[in-house]
């Protein structure tokens, strides 16, 4: 099963039309997308506007390849499943997207080596077609589901600080709070 | 849970804020922090629930800078979740809801922490800016954002 979502907030139809697409030359793969508020049917796809937390673990877990627009949500639950992800940045120019944040999200999960970026309709079905032919790699592991050590120490020592102030005061911190 | 055990009671309550996304998995990742913390939760998707029970969530409606009328929603219906849970401690990954706590929170003292999405590789967000002027930390993810803005850099969720 493929997997394709674009999250919650905006339709990404650019995205959809071009798996659309995919999945009419490829009919013996399943589809299921994970569409937004969106007008637009796809013929080929089992669509749902929105699903809740438990059912979206779910498809990531069941799917072989996931396809999304380069949302962290996707990005990290694919990281943590170990699956093969395709990302399609929004773009503000289409709009897409109130900014393009996405594509610089996008440049940089670009190192990380199950993550795949593309820019336009026919990059994507090529990658979801390469995509499915390594959904077995070996080296495609799941990894942790949890921050860096060095993350999650700062936030250690953040809670457990004993005096009432911040255990690393920056500039902005350490002025009165104009409340 | 240590949080069962009688002998680790908890000596503080801190209250984690995050909105739908990639804000609220970006939370889920830091949850080894919180060990030995009273912990509660404060999200915009009822589903989220089973994610951490049996902590207590608490929804708000999600907004952003271009939804006022529902950002006003939700200042007063955090409002009620801070002074609920009066936290010792209020950490958010983002976005507009997790300023708005932070900003409330501050009102009775509690310590706080705003991390800046992973997402944000060249800038910070507007809830970011913001929570610089109230937040006793504010976390960018990525070094050089955090050497431009002024943010500090404690490491990524990844």
């Amino acid at each position: 099963m493929i997997f394709a979502t674009v999250g919650t907030q905006l339709p990404f139809d650019r995205l959809l039309l071009a798996v659309d697409t995919w999945a009419a030359m490829n009919s013996d793969v399943p589809v299921l997308a994970q569409t937004g508020r969106t007008a637009t049917r796809y013929a080929h796809l089992t669509a749902t506007p929105q699903m809740d937390q438990s059912r979206f673990a779910d498809c990531v877990a069941q799917a072989r390849v996931i396809v999304a627009h380069a949302g962290m949500g996707t990005i990290l639950s694919a990281i943590e499943a170990g699956k093969p992800v395709i990302l399609m940045p929004r773009r503000a120019d289409l709009g897409e997207h109130r900014n393009d944040h996405q594509r610089d999200t996008a440049a940089e999960m670009a190192a990380l080596s199950n993550v795949t970026v593309v820019e336009d309709s026919a990059a994507l079905c090529s990658a979801i077609s390469a995509a499915l032919s390594r959904s077995n790699d070996p080296g495609l592991v799941a990894r942790s589901g949890v921050a860096s050590a060095r993350l999650l120490d700062a936030v250690r020592d953040f809670i457990w600080s004993e005096d009432g102030r911040p255990v690393h005061a920056t500039a902005a911190s350490s002025r009165p709070l104009r409340a | 849970m240590t949080l069962s055990s009688p002998s680790i009671r908890p000596r503080r309550r801190v209250l984690a804020v995050a909105s739908g996304g990639g804000h609220w998995v970006q939370l889920l990742r830091l949850r080894p922090a919180f060990d030995g913390a009273d912990i509660h939760y404060a999200t915009v998707d009822a589903t989220a629930r089973a994610m951490v029970s049996p902590a207590p969530v608490y929804l708000y409606p999600d907004a952003n800078k271009d939804t006022k009328l529902r950002l006003i929603v939700s200042a007063l219906t955090l409002a009620v979740i801070v002074l609920r849970v009066r936290p010792h401690v209020v950490i958010s990954t983002g976005a507009a809801g997790g300023y708005l706590a932070i900003r409330i929170a501050r009102l009775i003292g509690a310590r706080t922490v705003f991390i800046d999405s992973i997402a944000n590789t060249r800038q910070l967000s507007v809830s970011a800016r913001l929570a610089q002027r109230v937040a006793h930390l504010v976390l960018s993810q990525w070094p050089a954002v955090a050497e431009a803005t002024g943010a500090d850099y404690r490491g990524a969720v990844l």
